[in-house]
């Protein structure tokens, strides 16, 4: 716990990451020499160790760590790859090359001297490394220059400066601009917009319908996907951009305990990443997504339904007991998806034309304000 | 017990003697399979009578010493012993050789029984018999030719009785089956039934004789309070045949002793007695010796020396088989360096090979056995010459012999006691014929069983007798006392184990004494495991395997009897040794156990029955009878072992496992310091050191037992008697290799 708030100040203190990765190796290096077990703690990342904030109305990481040591045979493995970890993401960073945590993976990994073990044998075993340092040192691996795959795309009346090229987000065409990983303002600043309020949709074929049918110029929206849940690349720039050009955030999603759940990280962040929440979390997005109760409202033919499976009804009944989900209408969302036992894609609503959900649908909810918070 | 032979033709009961081959006698006896055969006549009915009765209850008529001797060294049996007329009649077989040589024998030996006759008159009422009886039976003998072929009367007696009437319809009658019966010499029964003492194979009869020998030489030498010195020789006269050559530096025997005590069965010191030592009956030696002459003709050799100053006295001897009687063939004396002990040469048919259950093998038992002796021993053909030193120069306290305990005792023996007893009342021959009866428990007994104290014991009726059989186990009387029991020891025991075996554990634990049917008696046992006993095999296991699955590859420990220090080689699974070994549950110390056998793993396990009575369950001492209390005890010994060996390779594994993590430690290390470079400034050898100094203290925290997984050797050296230098050790241990690798 002390090591987290140590470093909590130490991120106020905003020393620069290089700093931060120095300081882990000679602290180890101190506790070495001192005849300690070396040892690093970090933070939980695990249900029980996030707190829901109703004030802030985001998911933190509680004070709970774990401590992982050398001079544990069940550690041992991990306290080597952490320190392995920390250095390559520190060479990085001294050279300024960024790189994906595959990449990073290939450049760590390698056998171990005299014997036939490899510092790492997958990347699974890689990835909660990294993200293992960023709770530790309270850092994001994309400071750490670390990305992942481009995900997503966006379009809008919205013109930014990507990595210097300006970029006008209005003559995209079809595609739209792939959404980075790295999204910090080093690397994207947000120049001229009439924008009014973006959009965030679940999936890709919603998000091309919305493009074709002109959404976002009809109604000043940033639209973007992530294409499933959103990456963290995309969520960053929603934070970014919900704060810095003011605009209201409305997620469009699926009616199924998964969609809400992409909603809910959106909004508050994520167990996994609580750790990120505050750069993260939009706590003022709106759900404009299906609800249960517009089958009737709409009228949807009992044809576009389709029935919970035993997994989508597992997590919906974990869901009602998440502190986020805690509001009235959102525990009356659930039960009725679950008393209704049948879930609806978005795709649903274009039994009732193809245009339907871009013409009328959403902006209705939008202007009726028939969205739920 | 003499030989004697029922029939009546006279056969004179002679002891102590040359062959007093009676003509009858001696053909009969020669020809045995033969006689049954030749028609009845020749046979002449028993006389029935008295005499038969007193004659087989009667104890064996000890001969006075002295006697044979007298006979005339040499000279008188010219012929070559029994053994070998017999054969010779057998392999002829036919009647007239048969005779021939039998009657030859005769003639022979008659000069020297009417010598004889004389001298043996006396004490026994057999004697009486005798005298009566031996004109007859010389007179037979030299009729005796006649006496087989015709059915012509031979002698008074035989033709008194052929004539008795043959009951037609019938295949026998009482009268000719009469015929038939006929008492059974010792020494012909085991001819016959040569298993029983040991002598089934060749192999194994290499290894009784042997045994017997050995046997013999230590029990002397302790009863005589001197530090056995046992010299072994196998020396090989060709592949089939071998000379077992054992000398000791015991008392020696008196020179008019050594005949019967070598040539005759169930002649011996130690059978009427009640005390620990390894003999019993007074059989093995001289079956040894019968054996011998049996497969190779040859007599056995006997030197013995009983003072400085004096002659050793030097015999060979044969042994009438028929008879159970000594024959000197040869008697002289001669120079000896040594100041007194004795030394036997036996030649014999046997197959020498190495491994279990061979001569090597016993003999370093026997080392282990009695730390007290010293044991040299020449292998046959052109091997090293093995030596074990002794490990203590303190003679084990003399086992004192005691009075039968009531709580043992049968009716008969009961009765016998009472009868032969010197006690006036019966209360006073309890309490003097027995232990730990006291007059208090005297006249508990007595009272019990209604009789009154003061009937006099030869009185006493039979049922009398058996209502005192019946109150015995109803008094309580103390256990016999346990000073008539000395086990080997602990520290002995274990000391013993390490330096035959190079293992890496080494434990003992003996019982406090117990009793069983009224014998006291102490179990013993020791374990040694790991070492040297592990097979090369085991370099190919992964070397933090945790002991069961490495032991499994091991096959079954090895299981050493001890029965009054004599280690015990055959018959292992009718023993009561091993039954309390596999119920033991090994699994519970660390040993992987198949069900119902032993347990497997490198590991020799010793156990050590003491007694003044050892329960055998066979003439040839192999295997000890399963007696519940004496399970009882061999299991609670081989529990306190297998905790103490639980103990052990629990922290072994331990240690193992602490090395195991510093192997994972140490192997991050380098990484670690790799990484750290990189972080941030350090001295990166510095760092090395310093982590390399941490993962040993971190694996540290059971670092005693890690040393103690290595201290077993330092320790057995440290223990090892301070004069034995290691140069000697490991000569022996390359010796020892030498031989495994004859194998």
């Amino acid at each position: 716990m002390s090591t987290r708030k140590r470093t909590s100040k130490k991120a106020r203190d905003g020393k620069n990451v290089v700093a931060k990765l120095s300081e882990l190796g000679a602290d180890a290096v101190k506790q070495i020499h001192a005849g300690k077990n070396p040892n690093v703690e970090i933070p939980l990342r695990t249900l029980a160790n996030v707190k829901f904030d109703p004030k802030k109305s985001i998911i933190e990481l509680g004070d709970e760590t774990q401590s992982r040591s050398l001079f544990n045979v069940g550690q041992a493995r991990k306290y080597m790859q952490t320190m392995l970890v920390a250095s390559a993401c520190k060479d990085l960073v001294d050279v300024g090359k960024t790189t994906s945590i595959r990449d990073l993976y290939y450049i760590t990994k390698h056998t171990i001297a005299g014997t036939r073990q490899n510092t790492f044998e997958e990347q699974e075993e890689s990835d909660p490394i990294i993200e293992d340092i960023e709770v530790a040192l309270d850092s994001l691996r994309e400071e750490m220059n670390l990305f992942a795959s481009n995900r997503g795309s966006m379009v809008g009346p919205l013109t930014i400066v990507d990595s210097g090229d300006t970029i006008d987000l209005r003559r995209l065409g079809s595609g739209g601009w792939s959404v980075p990983s790295i999204v910090e303002a080093n690397v994207i600043q947000f120049k001229k917009t009439e924008a009014q309020m973006i959009v965030l949709v679940e999936k890709d074929a919603v998000w091309r319908r919305l493009n074709e049918d002109k959404f976002w110029k009809k109604h000043n929206a940033i639209i973007l996907h992530g294409n499933g849940m959103a990456p963290r690349g995309v969520r960053r720039l929603c934070y970014r951009m919900a704060n810095e050009l003011k605009l209201p955030l409305y997620v469009l999603v699926d009616n199924d305990p998964w969609g809400l759940y992409i909603y809910s990280v959106v909004k508050q962040g994520s167990i996994n990443l609580a750790y990120e929440s505050l750069r993260m979390a939009v706590p003022q997005a709106r759900f404009v997504g299906l609800s249960s109760f517009d089958a009737e409202k709409y009228g949807l033919a009992e044809n576009v339904h389709i029935r919970l499976d035993e997994m989508d009804e597992r997590r919906a009944k974990q869901m009602l007991s998440y502190p986020w989900f805690e509001r009235k209408e959102w525990q009356k969302e659930l039960r009725k998806m679950m008393q209704m036992g049948v879930k609806f894609e978005l795709e649903a609503l274009s039994s009732k034309g193809i245009s339907f959900i871009s013409e009328e649908y959403l902006p209705k909810k939008i202007r009726d304000r028939e969205y739920l918070v | 017990m003499t030989v004697r032979i029922r029939k009546s033709s006279g056969k004179p009961v002679v002891f102590g003697d040359t062959p007093v081959a009676k003509g009858n006698k001696g053909s009969r006896a020669g020809s045995g399979p033969d006689s049954a055969r030749i028609p009845k006549p020749a046979t002449p009915p028993r006389p029935a009578s008295k005499p038969l009765a007193t004659k087989r209850k009667k104890p064996d008529p000890v001969p006075t010493p002295a006697k044979p001797r007298g006979k005339g060294p040499a000279g008188k049996i010219t012929k070559p012993a029994s053994g070998t007329t017999e054969k010779k009649a057998r392999t002829s077989g036919t009647a007239e050789k048969a005779r021939s040589s039998g009657t030859a024998e005769k003639k022979a030996g008659t000069r020297g029984t009417a010598e004889k006759r004389a001298r043996t008159a006396a004490k026994d009422r057999s004697s009486k018999l005798r005298t009566v009886e031996e004109p007859a039976s010389r007179a037979l003998v030299q009729e005796s030719k006649l006496a087989l072929e015709a059915p012509a009367p031979a002698g008074k007696r035989a033709a008194v009785k052929a004539d008795s009437p043959r009951p037609s319809g019938r295949r026998a009658s009482a009268e000719t089956l009469a015929g038939h019966q006929r008492e059974i010499s010792v020494s012909e029964f085991f001819t016959k039934n040569r298993h029983l003492l040991g002598f089934d194979s060749p192999a194994r009869a290499l290894l009784t004789t042997v045994k017997e020998a050995v046997d013999n030489s230590l029990d002397a030498a302790e009863e005589a309070g001197i530090l056995p010195s046992v010299r072994v020789e196998l020396v090989e006269i060709s592949e089939d045949r071998y000379r077992v050559i054992v000398e000791d530096n015991g008392p020696g025997i008196v020179k008019a002793q050594v005949p019967k005590v070598f040539g005759k069965l169930l002649y011996g010191s130690k059978f009427h007695r009640l005390a620990q030592r390894r003999g019993q009956q007074g059989l093995g030696i001289s079956a040894a010796g019968m054996y011998g002459q049996l497969t190779t003709g040859k007599p056995v050799v006997i030197t013995s020396k009983t003072g400085k100053g004096r002659p050793a006295h030097h015999f060979e001897i044969v042994l009438d088989t028929a008879k159970n009687m000594p024959v000197i063939v040869k008697d002289d004396a001669l120079d000896w360096d040594a100041d007194h002990g004795t030394r036997i040469e036996i030649e014999l048919q046997g197959s020498y090979k190495g491994g279990r259950r061979s001569v090597d093998e016993y003999l370093e038992q026997v080392a282990i056995a009695n730390p007290h002796a010293e044991v040299v021993y020449k292998p046959p053909r052109d091997r090293a010459p093995v030596r074990f030193e002794r490990l203590t120069e303190q003679l084990p306290p003399e086992p004192l012999e005691i009075q039968p305990h009531p709580y043992g005792v049968e009716l008969g023996s009961l009765q016998h006691i009472l009868k032969d007893t010197k006690a006036r009342t019966v209360s006073s021959a309890l309490q003097t014929e027995f232990s730990r009866v006291s007059a208090k428990v005297a006249d508990e007994i007595l009272k019990l069983a209604g009789v009154p104290t003061n009937r006099r014991p030869h009185d006493l009726k039979p049922a009398e007798v058996d209502l005192l059989h019946r109150a015995i186990p109803k008094v309580k009387i103390f256990a016999p006392p346990a000073s008539s029991v000395v086990p080997i020891g602990e520290q002995l025991i274990q000391r013993g184990l390490e330096r035959e075996i190079r293992a890496e554990f080494a434990c003992s634990s003996t019982r406090p004494p117990a009793v069983y049917r009224g014998n006291p008696f102490v179990v013993e046992a020791g374990l040694a495991y790991g070492g040297d006993l592990r097979q090369a095999a085991d370099d190919e296991v992964e070397p933090h395997s945790t002991t069961k699955s490495e032991d499994a590859q091991q096959g079954p420990i090895t299981l050493l009897r001890l029965a009054n220090r004599v280690p015990l080689q055959y018959q292992q699974s009718g023993c009561a040794i091993f039954r309390a070994a596999i119920e033991t549950n090994w699994r519970q110390y660390g040993l992987s156990q198949p069900k119902g056998s032993l347990p497997q793993g490198p590991m020799v396990l010793l156990v050590h029955v003491a007694s003044v009575w050892v329960p055998f369950t066979s003439e040839s001492k192999e295997a000890i009878a399963h007696y519940a209390e004496i399970l009882k005890e061999i299991r609670l010994a081989l529990q306190e072992c297998g905790r103490k060996l639980g103990t052990y390779l629990r922290r072994r594994d331990n240690a193992r496992r602490e090395e195991r993590r510093r192997g994972i430690f140490e192997m991050y290390i380098g990484e670690l310091v790799e990484s750290l470079g990189k972080l941030t400034k350090v001295d990166r050898k510095q760092l090395q050191a310093d982590l390399a100094k941490l993962a040993r203290q971190h694996t540290g925290d059971v670092s005693a037992a890690a040393e103690a997984y290595v201290a077993p050797t330092r320790r057995v050296r440290s223990e090892s008697p301070p004069d034995g230098d290691t140069a000697d050790d490991d000569e022996r241990s390359q010796l020892r290799l030498g031989l495994e690798e004859g194998r």
